[in-house]
């Protein structure tokens, strides 16, 4: 089973997440933003990252950019929540380095079997 | 795997109404023109986390209307509209229709729709005909072209060098391709660098694949839909009756996508959301039942200290257990010394026992913001509402009982003390008026003064309207405290013209009897053209009162100090007997009511004479009354008991109390006695007045 960070400012998105993940056998790392994401990162790895895309301190796709520049995070899988259904935040999100995206909103069946696509 | 969506739904709601807290504070802060960016940025992520969040859990009706509040705010953000005045108005009413439609789905009561839909045409009429599309297409067009179904798909997948640094995997692909339905790849190996030349992060290898079975073209655009841009990518249909080409380059498949972006995925959203709708319904009751039991947030300092505190307790409690098991006499001053420590540790608890019903009165004040922000534009004024002292701590239920008043007081500062710009310009005064709320401690009350400095109260038309009302005569010599206090008259209303706003003649006699029931006092200053003051006295906490312990015969009774003003021994010359039963007092000028609480209680008293017993001087209601009593006893705090939860409720006494002997004593209500003693008589009354 995976270990992924789950970052989110959204006490009950983070929640939801959580709980699906964790119910599937999956260990979680929760962060509220970017920053607090990108300084656990620093200190371990993970599998995946499952990360919202706008969040105060430090956005997703920030996120995404700086652990794309971290050598532990070079080809992990990050995937954005996002409620953009434009291209825009996708493509943005892309460019920084993430792997793909879940649109909001979805519900646990969809993340589970969104996330069994990446970690198999 | 079933997860059950409900229990997330608190946390969302209570974060939702945080968002909206903030939200409301930057809307009122900001000004038309200025779009501070990191503001916007503020109310904006707000928004966007109650959409997202409504959206996921099942209030679709919420997620709708939040996406045009969020379209609006994302335009403003990106500088493309303007912040006017109109859109700050709409996006406060907006939040008000979102805290509706939360406590509708958190209570489970009706909201009402015709507001909702009213600001909701507001927000589509300030929208127009943007580009974007106002709601998300839920159940649109899932298929943007209808693809014959084919027995199989040839797929020639070139992925750039740089694919796998988006984490992307080519094992990924084909195990994905693979799963639905028989896949056959083959690898082309002529883009393969020399061994020397190898860059191991970059892909270099080209995929032919054929996928074989009923497959839709979705399946595999959604299998390829991360890596777009990040390959050259061909899909054709092989099989059916004819081979049908579907040649696609890399910049169609971007375009097709972007025309619909997710038909895959917001399918099953929608039927997600239904599905929640349904449940819901159901789902309210329990919701609510919940929600009645009262809590209250108490910072963690707090618990600690508790804590602490019964930690002390437990080892003073061991101290004084050793001393007992074997007492001598040479010990005496240790247990001294163990029973002050015991004393201090209880009377440390208690206080910080009663400081967890304490909340800073910015629970009140918050709202007057917004509330004095509309009032100014309903009625063209410009007033600056200050506050001071909002981390003053009040009693939980002081402060549910106390807002109502409040927002009476500060509806007439702003509607009756705070003129309009143009009178304020001809009396000299600058155009913005200021209300001024204030909060703070003194000796065991908490004062709360709601000021303003507009044009004062009109003294004689106060008085004029008394005259009128029978409640004085024009004779009468009246200081400008007595003539303020005809403003707390039932109906009594001095406003020409009543508008929607205040002047409907009532309240300010609520306002004082809830006051009053409180255990607190209100209080008027005025000065003509330099505003009015209001201040507001009340105990901090209704647990605990300050009494004077008296008696009555073998009875003790407890006195609230509050509402002591004197206690005297009676003159008999000053006792003056009128026609019924009554008898009044003469104290100075005022003639007062005596009430003998023996004969309230129907109680056996030392002596019925007069001269023998005491008679304390109380104020309740507005009123005052000489309680005759044969005793005073001492003074000292007791913890009020409700009479009702034990017993039933008695006219005339607020509650009970157990004193330091164990013996019971009854709190005496002054209001409530007075009232009973005069049934309804009106004449004590203006004979004190």
């Amino acid at each position: 089973m995976a270990n992924i960070l789950a970052v989110d400012d959204s006490a009950s998105m983070r929640q939801m997440v959580v709980f699906t993940l964790r119910g599937a056998g999956h260990k979680v790392t929760e962060a509220a933003d970017g920053q607090v994401a990108l300084d656990l990162a620093k200190r371990q790895r993970f599998d995946l990252v499952l990360s919202d895309v706008n969040m105060p301190r430090m956005d997703g796709i920030t996120l995404a950019r700086e652990l794309r520049a971290l050598p532990a995070f070079k080809f992990t899988p990050i995937l954005m929540l996002t409620t953009e259904g434009g291209m825009g935040k996708k493509q943005e999100g892309k460019a920084a380095g993430a792997t793909g995206w879940i649109v909001k909103p979805f519900n646990p069946e969809q993340l589970l079997a969104t996330i069994k696509k990446v970690v198999g | 795997m079933s997860i059950d969506m409900e229990q997330f739904k608190a946390t969302f709601i209570e974060e939702s109404l945080e968002g909206l807290d903030i939200m409301e504070s930057v809307l009122l802060e900001m000004q038309p023109g200025e779009a501070d960016a990191e503001e916007v940025d503020n109310i904006f992520r707000a928004a966007h986390s109650i959409k997202g969040g409504s959206a996921t859990f099942g209030f679709s009706d919420i997620s709708n209307f939040t996406h045009v509040v969020e379209t609006l705010l994302d335009q403003i953000r990106a500088g493309e509209r303007e912040v006017t005045q109109e859109a700050i108005n709409l996006f406060l009413s907006s939040v008000d229709c979102i805290r509706d439609m939360l406590a509708g789905a958190q209570e489970g009561f009706d909201i009402n729709f015709e507001q909702v839909a009213e600001v909701k045409a507001g927000l589509d009429r300030m929208l127009g005909s943007a580009p974007e599309a106002a709601v998300p297409a839920e159940a649109g067009p899932e298929t943007q072209e209808d693809t014959p179904a084919a027995s199989g798909w040839k797929i020639i997948f070139k992925p750039f060098p740089d694919m796998l640094r988006s984490g992307n995997d080519v094992v990924r692909l084909f195990r994905e391709l693979a799963d639905m339905g028989e896949m056959d790849a083959v690898v082309d190996l002529e883009g393969l660098p020399a061994l020397a030349d190898m860059e191991p992060e970059e892909a270099c290898l080209n995929w032919g694949v054929t996928l074989s079975g009923a497959v839709s073209r979705e399946q595999i655009d959604e299998v390829f839909e991360w890596v777009e841009g990040d390959c050259e990518l061909s899909i054709t249909a092989i099989g059916g009756d004819e081979a049908v080409l579907v040649e696609t380059p890399v910049e169609s498949v971007t375009e097709a996508a972007a025309a619909n972006p997710t038909p895959v995925q917001a399918a099953p959203a929608t039927r997600e959301r239904r599905t929640s709708n349904d449940r819901r319904q159901g789902d309210r009751r329990k919701s609510r039942s919940s929600s009645e039991n009262s809590s209250i947030r108490v910072g963690i300092d707090k618990v600690d200290a508790l804590i602490n505190l019964v930690g002390e307790l437990v080892i003073t409690q061991s101290m004084l257990g050793q001393l007992g098991e074997d007492f001598s006499m040479d010990k005496v001053e240790r247990l001294k010394d163990g029973l002050a420590e015991l004393e201090r540790n209880t009377r440390e608890l208690q206080e910080n026992v009663m400081s967890i019903r304490m909340l800073p009165i910015s629970f009140a004040f918050n709202r007057f913001p917004r509330m004095v922000h509309d009032l100014c534009g309903k009625l063209e004024k410009k007033i600056e509402l200050k506050m001071s002292g909002e981390q003053t701590e009040l009693d939980k239920t002081v402060m549910e009982k106390i807002g109502d008043p409040l927002v009476h007081l500060v509806r007439n500062a702003v509607d009756h003390g705070i003129e309009t710009p143009d009178k304020r310009l001809a009396a000299g005064k600058s155009e913005t008026g200021t209300v001024h709320l204030n909060a703070y401690h003194q000796g065991g009350n908490i004062l709360i003064e709601i000021s303003d400095d507009g044009a004062g109260l009109n003294r004689e038309r106060i008085l004029a309207k008394a005259i009128e009302r029978g409640l004085a005569n024009s004779g009468d010599n009246l200081s400008d405290a007595e003539i303020f206090d005809f403003l707390f008259q039932p109906g009594f209303s001095t406003a020409d013209v009543v508008s929607d706003v205040s002047g409907r003649g009532v309240g300010m006699d609520v306002v004082k009897r809830n006051i009053t029931a409180l255990g607190g006092a209100i209080d008027v200053e005025s000065r003509p053209g330099n505003g009015s003051t209001f201040t507001i006295r009340l105990p901090l906490t209704l647990a605990i009162l300050d009494g004077q312990l008296v008696r009555v015969g073998e009875q003790t009774f407890i006195i609230p100090l509050v509402s002591i003003i004197e206690s005297l021994q009676v003159e008999p010359v000053r006792v003056n007997a009128i026609a019924g039963s009554a008898e009044l007092y003469k104290l100075r000028d005022d003639y007062l009511p005596i009430i003998r609480l023996y004969d309230a209680f129907g109680l056996k008293p030392d002596s019925t004479n007069l001269e023998d017993g005491l008679l304390v001087v109380v104020e309740g209601h507005g009123q005052q009354a000489g309680l005759l009593v044969d005793d005073l006893l001492a003074q000292q705090q007791v913890v009020i008991k409700s009479l009702e939860t034990n017993f039933k409720k008695v006219v005339g006494i607020s509650g009970a109390t157990i004193l330091g002997d164990g013996t019971v004593a009854l709190i005496v209500d002054i209001g409530g006695i007075i009232e009973l003693s005069h049934n309804g008589s009106k004449r004590a009354n203006s004979a004190a007045a």
